[in-house]
C-alpha cells in the first residue's frame, strides 16, 4: 500500500544534520512534502534514503532538488533510487513554463500595428480576389460551355431554397415586432395607422434585405469558408490546379453566382413575409383588416423602395460570397485555422454589408429615391 | 493513503499488466475484433502490428476505456475495467500514460502547461511551484530542450510534438505507456532517435510499453515481443525469430517482404 512520505531531522554522533526519509517517495505519496522541505530551509548535510519504499521520478526530483539547494549528500539510495536521481539530475535545466510576456507598451503597439496590417492586406486581398473572380467570369462568358451548371444549380438550392424556412420565420417575426412596437409608439399621437407605412417601407427598403444578408452570411458565407478551407487543408485545391482545373472557376464562381442571384430573391421574399407578419399584427392589434392593410401598403410604399432593396441585394450577395471564398482560400496549416477563417468570413461579410448599406442610404437619398 | 490502495497492490502484482480475454468489438455490422486474447507482461515493450483496418487503435482504445467493447474482459494491473463507473477505475487510470497518434496536445497551452494538466487533474493538492518544476524536468526527460517548455504546440516540429506528447504521457509517472504509431510521419533519423528515447525511458523508469506501429525498424530495434493482429484476433505473439518460424502467410509477407528483410538486415 502507498505509505505517505515523511522525513525527520536528526543529528548523528559526528555532528552531521541529516534528514531521514521514510514512506514512498512517489507522485501519489509526496503530499505536502515539497512545501515542508522548502520551509525547513538549508543546513542539511545528509539525505538518508535507507528507509524509503517505492520511489518514482517525482520523489527522485524532490531529493535531487533538496540536495542541490542545500549541498547535502545522498546516502542509502538503492539502485532504483540512484538510477532515477541520476536521470532527473541529468535533465535539470532552467526553463520557463510560459513565454516571457513582452513589455505592455510594446505589446499594444505591436498589436495595433499587426491588426492594421492585417486589415489592409485583407482589404487588398479581397479586392484582388474579386478581380480574379471577375476575370474568370469574363473568360467563362467567352467559353460558356465551361460553366459548371450542375454546381451552380446545386449552390442555388443550398444557398437559396434551403434558406427559405429560416428566413421566412425570421422575417415574419421581425414584421410582427416592428408593427407591434410601431403601434405602441404611434398610438401616443393617435397615429397608429402609420404603422402600415412603417412596416411597408422599413422592410422593403432596409430590413428585408439586410436581415437576409446577415442570415445568408451566417448560413452560407461560413459554409463557403469552411468547405473551401477544408479542401485547402486536404490539398484538394492543389490537386485541382495540377490537373488544370481552376479553383476559382470550379469552386468560387458557382458560389458567387448563387449568392448574387439568390440574395435579391430571398430579400424580396423576406420583405413580403415581414409585411404579412406586420399585417397580421395590425389586424389583431389595430383592427385593420388585411384587405385594407395591403391597399394601404400599395398607396404608401413607393415602387422605388422595392428598387432600393433589389439593387442592394446582389451587391450584398457578392460581398458574402467573396469574403467567404477568400477566407477559405487563405486557410493554411491546421484545422484550427479553418475555424478562425470561418469566423473572419462571417464577421467581415456582415461588417462590409452594414457599411455598404449606410453608403447606399446616402446614395439613394441623393438621387431622390426617398 | 488508504489501506489496500489498489495502486500499490498493482505495483506488487506480478501477473500480466494487461490481460484481454474474449474481446469483441463491432461497429454496426462490421466486426473488428472477435474473441481476441492478449497478455502484456510486466516490463516489456510489446509491439502491436497488423494491416490497416485490423483494429490496432481500436484495441488500444478499448483497453484505455475510450471504446466500449461488445463482449470480453479487460484487466489492467489485475483490475477489471469494463462496466465499472469511471470513479472506481481512477486509481488504475492514473498509472498509465497515452501518446496519441498526432500527439493530441492541447493547442492553447504551452508544452509545460500540457504536462501540468494531468498532474493538476489527479493531484490538485500538489504545490504549484513544485508542479511547475515537475513539468519542466519531464519536458527535458522526454529529450526536448528546455527552450521548448514555454512554446505552443503549433511552434514545434512533428518530432518535437511527439516528444511533448510523451512528456505529457509521463506526467503522472505511469508504469504503463501506450504509444500509437509514435514514429509515423517522422524522418528516419527522428524515428530512430524516438526509438532510442522509448527504450531509454522504458529502462530508466521501468515501464511496460504497449506500442502500435507500422515501422519495421522500430519492431526490430526495441520490441521485446510482437503481437500480430489479423482475422479479428491476435494470431501470434512472440519475439521476431519466433514469429518468423510460423508459416502464416501474412506474417511471412510482413517480415519477409522486401521492407522486412531490409529492416532485419540492418540489425
Amino acid at each position: 500500500m502507498t505509505v505517505p512520505s515523511d522525513f525527520v531531522e536528526e543529528t548523528t554522533e559526528d555532528g552531521v544534520t541529516a534528514l531521514r526519509f521514510s514512506g514512498d517517495l512517489s507522485i501519489a505519496a509526496v503530499g505536502d512534502l515539497p512545501e515542508r522541505l522548502r520551509d525547513h530551509g538549508g543546513h542539511v548535510q545528509r539525505l538518508d534514503l535507507t528507509d524509503i519504499g517505492y520511489i518514482d521520478t517525482v520523489g527522485a526530483w524532490l531529493i535531487h532538488r533538496t540536495a542541490r539547494d542545500s549541498g547535502a549528500e545522498i546516502i542509502g539510495a538503492d539502485n532504483e533510487a540512484e538510477r532515477l536521481i541520476a536521470a532527473v539530475s541529468s535533465v535539470d535545466q532552467p526553463a520557463e513554463v510560459r513565454p516571457e510576456p513582452p513589455n505592455p507598451i510594446i505589446r499594444v503597439l505591436d498589436e495595433v500595428g499587426e491588426s492594421t496590417m492585417i486589415a489592409l492586406t485583407t482589404l487588398a486581398g479581397l479586392v484582388g480576389f474579386f478581380g480574379s473572380v471577375m476575370v474568370s467570369a469574363a473568360s467563362l462568358l467567352r467559353h460558356p460551355g465551361r460553366i459548371r451548371w450542375n454546381a451552380v444549380i446545386q449552390r442555388f438550392d443550398v444557398v437559396g431554397v434551403r434558406a427559405l424556412g429560416i428566413i421566412g420565420l425570421m422575417s415574419f417575426l421581425i414584421g410582427l415586432v416592428i408593427a407591434q412596437q410601431g403601434a405602441v409608439q404611434l398610438r401616443q399621437f393617435g397615429a397608429e395607422v402609420f404603422t402600415v407605412n412603417l412596416v411597408g417601407r422599413l422592410t422593403l427598403r432596409e430590413l428585408g434585405v439586410l436581415m437576409t444578408a446577415i442570415m445568408v452570411a451566417g448560413r452560407s458565407g461560413s459554409a463557403f469558408a469552411a468547405q473551401i478551407g477544408t479542401m485547402k487543408l486536404t490539398e484538394e485545391i492543389d490537386a485541382m490546379r495540377t490537373i488544370g482545373v481552376s479553383p476559382v472557376e470550379a469552386l468560387v464562381l458557382p458560389r458567387f453566382l448563387a449568392a448574387v442571384f439568390m440574395l435579391p430573391l430571398l430579400g424580396f421574399y423576406a420583405s413580403v413575409v415581414a409585411i404579412i407578419g406586420g399585417g397580421l399584427l395590425s389586424w389583431v392589434e389595430l383592427d385593420i383588416p388585411p384587405a385594407t392593410f395591403f391597399a394601404r401598403i400599395r398607396e404608401v410604399v413607393p415602387i422605388t423602395d422595392v428598387y432600393v432593396g433589389l439593387v442592394k441585394a446582389p451587391v450584398f450577395g457578392a460581398i458574402i460570397a467573396i469574403s467567404g471564398c477568400y477566407q477559405g482560400m487563405q486557410v493554411k496549416g491546421n484545422a484550427e485555422e479553418v475555424g478562425k477563417r470561418t469566423t473572419a468570413a462571417v464577421v467581415q461579410a456582415i461588417f462590409l454589408v452594414i457599411v455598404l448599406d449606410a453608403f447606399f442610404a446616402v446614395f439613394f437619398s441623393w438621387i431622390g429615391w426617398n | 493513503m488508504v489501506e489496500d490502495d489498489p495502486a500499490t497492490f498493482a505495483r506488487e502484482f506480478e501477473g500480466p499488466v494487461i490481460c484481454v480475454k474474449g474481446l469483441r468489438n463491432a461497429f454496426g455490422e462490421q466486426v473488428v475484433h472477435d474473441n481476441l486474447d492478449l497478455d502484456v507482461r510486466k516490463g516489456e515493450i510489446l509491439g502491436v502490428v497488423g494491416g490497416s483496418g485490423t483494429g490496432k487503435s481500436v484495441l488500444m482504445r478499448s483497453i484505455i476505456g475510450l471504446q466500449q467493447p461488445v463482449e470480453g474482459s479487460i484487466e489492467v494491473f489485475g483490475e477489471s475495467l469494463l462496466g465499472r463507473p469511471e470513479a472506481e477505475t481512477i486509481d488504475v487510470r492514473k498509472r498509465w500514460g497515452v501518446l496519441f497518434q498526432g500527439g493530441a496536445l492541447f493547442s492553447t497551452l504551452t508544452v509545460a502547461e500540457n504536462v501540468m494538466v494531468p498532474i493538476r487533474e489527479f493531484y490538485p493538492e500538489m504545490d504549484r511551484d513544485f508542479r511547475r518544476e515537475v513539468a519542466k524536468y519531464k519536458v527535458c526527460l522526454s529529450g526536448l530542450p528546455p527552450e521548448a517548455s514555454p512554446k505552443y504546440p503549433s511552434e514545434l516540429s512533428g518530432g518535437m510534438r511527439k516528444r511533448a506528447g510523451i512528456a505529457r504521457a509521463l506526467a503522472l509517472d505511469p508504469e504503463l505507456l501506450f504509444l500509437d504509431e509514435p514514429t509515423a510521419g517522422l524522418d528516419p533519423i527522428g524515428a530512430a532517435a524516438f526509438d532510442n528515447l522509448t527504450r531509454e525511458l522504458q529502462q530508466t523508469l521501468g515501464l511496460t510499453v504497449f506500442l502500435i506501429t507500422h515501422d519495421l525498424d522500430t519492431l526490430h530495434a526495441i520490441c521485446d515481443r510482437v503481437a500480430v493482429l489479423a482475422d479479428q484476433k491476435v494470431i501470434a505473439v512472440g519475439t521476431i525469430p519466433e514469429l518468423l518460424a510460423m508459416d502464416h502467410p501474412w506474417i511471412q509477407e510482413y517480415f519477409n517482404g522486401p521492407r522486412g528483410r531490409m529492416a532485419a538486415s540492418q540489425r
